[in-house]
C-alpha cells in the first residue's frame, strides 16, 4: 500500500484495471511507464526529510491530536526531537506529516496570519474551520502550479459556536473532515482502532479515555512502521484553548519478539 | 535490484496532480421535477476517507450540481461556480437560468483544457418552460442534455439499469400502449435508491450516505415530499421552483 | 477659473492646512440626493431616495448589495460608486473563497477608505466624488459605518448623507438614543421620518422614490423570509406599508431645510 510520503502524489495507474482486480503489487501496467511529456519539463519533487502519521479524533471537551517526534531522512532516524504539532491562534492545532521543511514554511506562513489577524484588533479572530479553509487554498494552489507542498495535514480545533473541528489536507488539495482521521501508515493501522473506539461515543469518551486510546494507538504504529518513534506529543484542543504535552516516552514490550519463528537463524 | 542498485531503468518521478475519489452521481429529470443524487463516501485507494463528503450543491433555487472525480478539483469547480453566479446576481439581481449555467460550466471546463479538472459534472434542475433537465459533462466541458444520467466509480453498474429503467431499452410495451415520456416523482426516487444499494452492494467505492436534492417546478405541489422521511425543504423562496434535500443511510462496509 | 490658489492639486496644502480637491470631492457627495442609516441591536438599515431626471427617465439605484450580509447607500458619483461597490464585492468574495467567512464589516469598509485615502496623497490622482452609508452584520453584530472621499470610516448608531442631510441628521440627533432598543418596523418609521427631513417642500416620500435596506431578521411586513438575516432592499409596492405608518408632517412643524446646504458650499478665503 502507498502509505510512504515518497509514494504520495505518485500515478496510481489504475486506468486499465477499473475494479481492481489485481491486487496492487502485481497490477498491469503498475511499473513506472514513460510519459510523452515528462522530457520537456523537469520539475521533479520528493520529500526529503519527512514526519510519519498524524493520528486525531473527536472527544467530549474538544478534539486530540497526536504526532511522534521524529523526522526521518529517508530510512536514517536523522531528528529525534521535532515537534510536528503547532498551535496556531487561540482554539486551532495543526498537525502535519510529510516533508518538515515544507512544514516548517507553513508554519511560518500560519503565524504570520496570526499576527496579521491580532493586530486587526476588531474582535475578529480565525478559528480551525477558517485556518483549515486557508490552508487548503495554499496545497491546492500549490498542486495547479505542479509544485506540491509534500505534506498531509490535520487541522482541529473548538469553532467560535462551540462546536468540534477536524479536517485534512494534503498535497493535492484533497480535503474532508470526519471524527477520526489519520495520515500517512496510521490511515492504515490506526483508523480501524480509532473507528471502533472513538465513533458514536464522541460525546462520552473523557480527555484520560482519548489520551488513553491514542497512546494505545501510537504504541501500535510504533510496532509497526519503521519511520516511527516511541517518543511523541498529545495535543489537545478544548474551550480552554490549545494545549500541547511534552514528548511522552512509550512503553513497549518486545517479549513477543523471542517466539517469532521464521526469520534469521534460528531453524526451529 | 537485489545489489541496491537502480539501474534497470531510469526512474520516474513526476509528481502527479491528480487522485480518484470514489464515489457516484446521478441525476434524472421528470416533466416538471429533476432528482439530483450522489453518495457520501468519499475514498482514495482502498482507504475510506470520510463517510460524509457531500458531492451534490445547491447552486439556485432551480439549479443543483453533482461533482464527482479528483474531490480536491471537485470542491474548487464548485466554488468557482457558485462565485460567478454571485456575480451574476450582482449585475442582473436575479439567478441565472439553468441552460446558462451549463453553458457556463462548459466554458469553465474547457478554458481547463490542458490541465483539466478531473470531474465529472452533472447538472439537474428546472428549466425557465418548468421543465426537468438533466445536463451531464465529461471533464473538459463537452455536454448534452438528457433525461438521465450516471456517472462516477459506478457508472458502468447504474447507467445500463437507467437505460432499461428510464428509457425503456429492451423493453417492449404492451400491446396498443406506448411506454411513458415521463416517470411520476415517487417512481424515479424508488429507481435513485435502488440504483445505489445495488451499487453499494456491488462497488467498493460507493456506499456510507445518500443524498437526494429535488427540484421541483414553480406552481408544482410538494405532495409526497413533504411527509417523506429525511425531506427537508432548503428553497430561499416560496414563490419560485422549490428545492429539497432527502437523506438516506447506505450500507458502510 | 479656479476658486483660489491651493486647490488645482490634491497633493498640494493650502497655508490653512486644507486641501481644497478633497473638500470638493465632498461637495459632490453633498449633490447627490440622501441616504439615511440608523442600526438597533439587531438590525441595521438604509433609508435613500432616488431621483429621476424627469417623468420620463426611470430613478438612479442608489443601494448595492455587496454580500449576503453587507448593503450600501450612496450618494455622490454613482459612476465612482460602481468602482467601489465593485472592488467590494471582490474584497467579500476573497474572504468566502480563502477563508470560507464572510468579511467583518469593519474591514470591509477599512479596504476602501484605504483605497481613497490614496487617491488624496498621490499625485495626478483624483479623490472620489461619493460617499457611502454601508450596513452589515457579522460575529460582532449588525453595523452602519459611513464612508467619504476622505478615507475616513467612522461606525455610527445612525447617520445620514447627502443633499440637505442635515435636516435628517438633527432628526437623528434627537431620536437617536431609543434607536437600540427598536423593532425593526420601528426602526423603518424613524428612518422614513429622517428622511423626509431631506425633501424640498413640495415632496414627499412615495413607493416609487424611496429605497430601503435592511440587514437582520425579517420584520412582520416582509412577505419573502430572509435567511439567516441577509442583507435585502426594498422597493415598489413591499414598502407601501411602511410608508403609510408615517405620522403625517404638521403644517408648521419643524423648519425646512436650510437652502444653503443644497449649493455649492462658498470657500472660507
Amino acid at each position: 500500500m502507498d502509505h510512504f510520503p515518497t509514494s504520495w502524489g505518485r500515478p496510481r495507474n489504475e486506468a486499465i484495471d477499473a475494479f481492481n482486480t489485481y491486487p496492487l503489487h502485481q497490477r498491469p501496467g503498475h511499473a513506472p511507464k514513460t510519459d510523452t511529456f515528462t522530457d520537456g519539463v523537469q520539475r521533479t519533487q520528493q520529500p526529503i526529510v519527512t514526519g510519519t502519521s498524524i493520528l486525531a479524533f473527536h472527544y467530549k471537551d474538544g478534539i486530540i491530536m497526536a504526532a511522534d517526534t521524529l523526522a526521518s531522512y529517508g530510512s536514517l532516524a536523522r531528528f529525534k526531537t521535532i515537534q510536528r504539532l503547532h498551535p496556531v491562534g487561540a482554539r486551532t492545532v495543526v498537525g502535519a506529516s510529510g516533508d518538515m521543511s515544507d512544514f516548517q514554511y507553513l508554519q511560518n506562513q500560519l503565524d504570520q496570519l496570526t499576527i496579521d489577524e491580532f493586530t486587526e484588533n476588531d474582535g475578529h479572530d480565525l478559528g480551525p474551520a477558517e485556518i483549515h479553509e486557508y490552508l487548503s487554498r495554499v496545497m491546492y494552489g500549490r498542486r495547479s502550479k505542479m509544485n506540491p507542498l509534500w505534506n498531509a495535514i490535520l487541522v482541529g480545533g473548538k469553532k467560535d459556536n462551540g462546536e468540534r473541528f477536524l479536517a485534512y489536507v494534503d498535497l493535492l488539495g484533497t480535503t474532508y473532515s470526519a471524527a477520526t482521521i489519520a495520515t500517512g501508515y496510521g490511515a492504515h493501522i490506526a483508523i480501524p482502532l480509532l473507528r471502533s473506539a472513538v465513533e458514536g461515543r464522541e460525546n462520552e469518551i473523557t480527555e484520560e479515555q482519548a489520551r488513553e486510546i491514542m497512546t494505545t494507538c501510537m504504541r501500535v504504529l510504533f510496532y509497526r512502521d519503521a519511520r516511527s518513534l516511541d517518543k511523541f506529543q498529545i495535543a489537545t484542543v478544548t474551550d480552554a484553548g490549545v494545549n500541547i504535552s511534552e514528548p511522552i516516552k512509550l512503553e513497549t514490550s518486545w517479549n513477543f519478539a523471542e517466539n517469532i519463528r521464521g526469520y534469521g537463524a534460528q531453524t526451529q | 535490484m537485489p545489489d541496491g542498485s537502480f539501474a534497470q531503468q531510469p526512474q520516474q518521478r513526476q509528481f502527479n496532480p491528480y487522485t480518484e475519489n470514489g464515489g457516484t452521481i446521478l441525476a434524472i429529470a421528470g416533466a416538471d421535477f429533476t432528482v439530483i443524487a450522489g453518495d457520501t463516501r468519499q475514498s482514495e485507494g482502498y482507504s475510506i476517507q470520510t463517510r460524509y463528503a457531500p458531492k451534490v450543491f445547491r447552486l439556485t433555487d432551480r439549479a443543483v450540481l453533482a461533482v464527482n472525480g479528483f474531490a480536491a478539483d471537485g470542491n474548487m469547480f464548485v466554488k468557482k461556480v457558485k462565485q460567478r453566479l454571485e456575480w451574476y446576481r450582482h449585475a442582473h439581481a436575479k439567478d441565472m437560468p439553468l441552460r446558462a449555467i451549463a453553458r457556463l460550466i462548459q466554458t469553465m471546463l474547457y478554458a481547463q483544457r490542458f490541465f483539466p479538472y478531473y470531474v465529472y459534472n452533472i447538472l439537474g434542475g428546472i428549466e425557465e418552460d418548468g421543465s426537468g433537465a438533466v445536463y451531464s459533462f465529461d471533464p473538459v466541458g463537452s455536454y448534452e442534455r438528457e433525461a438521465c444520467r450516471a456517472a462516477g466509480a459506478a457508472q458502468a453498474l447504474v447507467q445500463p439499469f437507467l437505460d432499461n429503467q428510464i428509457y425503456f431499452k429492451n423493453q417492449m410495451a404492451a400491446a396498443g400502449q406506448s411506454h411513458p415520456l415521463h416517470l411520476p416523482l415517487s417512481d424515479v426516487l424508488a429507481i435513485v435508491i435502488d440504483s445505489f444499494t445495488s451499487a453499494t452492494e456491488r462497488h467498493i467505492e460507493v456506499g456510507d450516505g445518500l443524498e437526494m436534492y429535488v427540484v421541483l417546478a414553480k406552481g408544482r405541489s410538494s405532495q409526497g415530499l413533504d411527509g417523506l422521511r429525511g425531506a427537508q425543504e432548503i428553497s430561499t423562496t416560496n414563490d419560485g421552483d422549490r428545492v429539497f434535500v432527502i437523506r438516506r443511510e447506505l450500507k458502510k462496509d | 477659473m479656479f476658486r483660489n490658489t491651493y486647490d488645482s492639486d490634491n497633493t498640494v496644502f493650502s497655508p490653512q492646512g486644507r486641501l481644497h480637491q478633497v473638500e470638493y470631492a465632498l461637495e459632490a457627495v453633498k449633490q447627490g440626493s440622501a441616504a439615511v442609516g440608523i442600526k438597533s441591536k439587531t438590525h441595521a438599515i438604509l433609508l435613500a431616495l432616488k431621483r429621476s431626471s424627469g417623468e420620463l427617465a426611470s430613478y438612479q439605484q442608489k443601494m448595492y448589495r455587496i454580500d449576503d450580509h453587507v448593503g450600501i447607500a450612496i450618494a455622490g458619483l454613482t459612476s465612482d460608486a460602481r468602482v467601489l461597490s465593485n472592488f467590494m464585492r471582490q474584497q467579500a468574495m476573497s474572504s468566502r473563497m480563502v477563508f470560507n467567512r464572510p468579511i467583518p464589516v469593519n474591514r470591509l469598509v477599512s479596504s476602501i477608505a484605504d483605497k481613497a485615502q490614496v487617491n488624496t496623497q498621490e499625485y495626478g490622482r483624483r479623490p472620489y466624488g461619493v460617499g457611502f452609508l454601508v450596513i452589515g452584520q457579522d460575529k460582532t453584530g449588525p453595523h452602519l459605518y459611513e464612508f467619504s472621499p476622505w478615507g475616513n470610516s467612522y461606525e455610527y448608531y445612525a447617520m445620514s448623507i447627502g443633499a440637505r442631510s442635515q435636516s435628517a441628521k438633527t432628526y437623528l440627533e434627537k431620536h437617536y438614543e431609543s434607536f437600540a432598543d427598536c423593532s425593526l418596523d420601528e426602526l423603518i418609521k424613524h428612518g422614513l421620518h429622517a428622511l423626509r427631513e431631506t425633501l424640498q417642500q413640495d415632496k414627499e416620500l412615495t413607493i416609487s422614490n424611496t429605497s430601503i435596506g435592511i440587514v437582520g431578521p425579517s420584520g412582520e411586513h416582509e412577505a419573502a423570509a430572509a435567511p439567516g438575516g441577509a442583507f435585502r432592499i426594498l422597493e415598489g409596492d413591499t414598502i407601501d406599508v411602511y410608508l403609510k405608518t408615517m405620522v403625517p408632517k404638521e403644517e408648521a412643524g419643524e423648519p425646512a431645510a436650510p437652502a444653503a446646504a443644497d449649493e455649492d458650499v462658498q470657500m472660507a478665503e
